[in-house]
């Protein structure tokens, strides 16, 4: 089945495109995103890895089970409070 | 009101958004960008965000703020590219007494650093930064 991930700012620039469509096994979940796109996107090793994963606008835990169309957000490190 | 946009905040918009004849106080927080950081001279900053997903935090940290504190709250954070002084976020909140107009206040802000989707990038004159990936982070 067919997803697209949509990538944001460190994550973004190390792949060069803010969404990349991906085709995934059925069965595959939310959590196992990151490590299918870093196969294919060596330059993510570089990178911190996301906080949380959101599905279609939502965030879910890493165990949930990604469906076909889905829509999933990889959420990079925020800024937090220690530098503002 | 909750906003996320590219246009300067206007202070006077936040303010008349929480002011009731009810209110007592009024607390305003700017937060403003910073020529220097972690000991480099700033140029200027960017401000990203996963606007969906932001706009969904926003609103729950401004529904929260209401039913703890009973307060009138407004929160508008800019994105794209900011200059020194700029303000990047802005939050006013109204409220009977100061007390509850300080502590939602300092809630909102405090939780909106920690929740939203939103990055900043610091960008001096030999380079720049994604605030976040300069520490070790949990895996997701």
């Amino acid at each position: 089945m067919q997803i697209t991930v949509h990538l944001f700012a460190a994550h973004r620039e190390a792949v060069g495109t803010s969404t990349v469509p991906l085709i995934i096994p059925h069965g595959t979940t939310a959590g196992e995103i990151w490590t299918l796109l870093v196969t294919r996107h060596p330059g993510l090793r570089q990178v911190a890895p996301p906080t949380a994963v959101a599905v279609n606008d939502t965030v879910h835990p890493a165990d949930h089970p990604l469906a076909e169309g889905d829509q999933v957000a990889l959420l990079a490190p925020v800024s937090g409070g220690a530098h503002g | 009101m909750v906003e996320l946009g590219r246009d300067p905040i206007r202070v006077d918009a936040l303010l008349d958004a929480v002011r009731v004849p009810g209110a007592g106080a009024v607390v305003l927080f700017l937060g403003t960008v910073r020529d220097h950081s972690r000991g480099r001279h700033v140029g200027h900053l960017e401000y990203e965000a996963y606007e969906a997903l932001a706009r969904k935090e926003m609103t729950r940290i401004a529904t929260h703020a209401i039913e703890r504190w009973g307060v009138r709250i407004a929160i508008v954070h800019r994105l794209g590219t900011l200059a020194i002084g700029e303000i990047s976020v802005a939050i006013a909140v109204a409220a009977p007494h100061r007390r509850d107009a300080f502590e939602a206040g300092r809630f909102a802000i405090d939780t909106l650093k920690q929740t939203v989707p939103i990055w900043k990038k610091e960008v001096w004159a030999s380079g720049s930064e994604w605030i976040g990936q300069e520490e070790p982070s949990p895996s997701a």
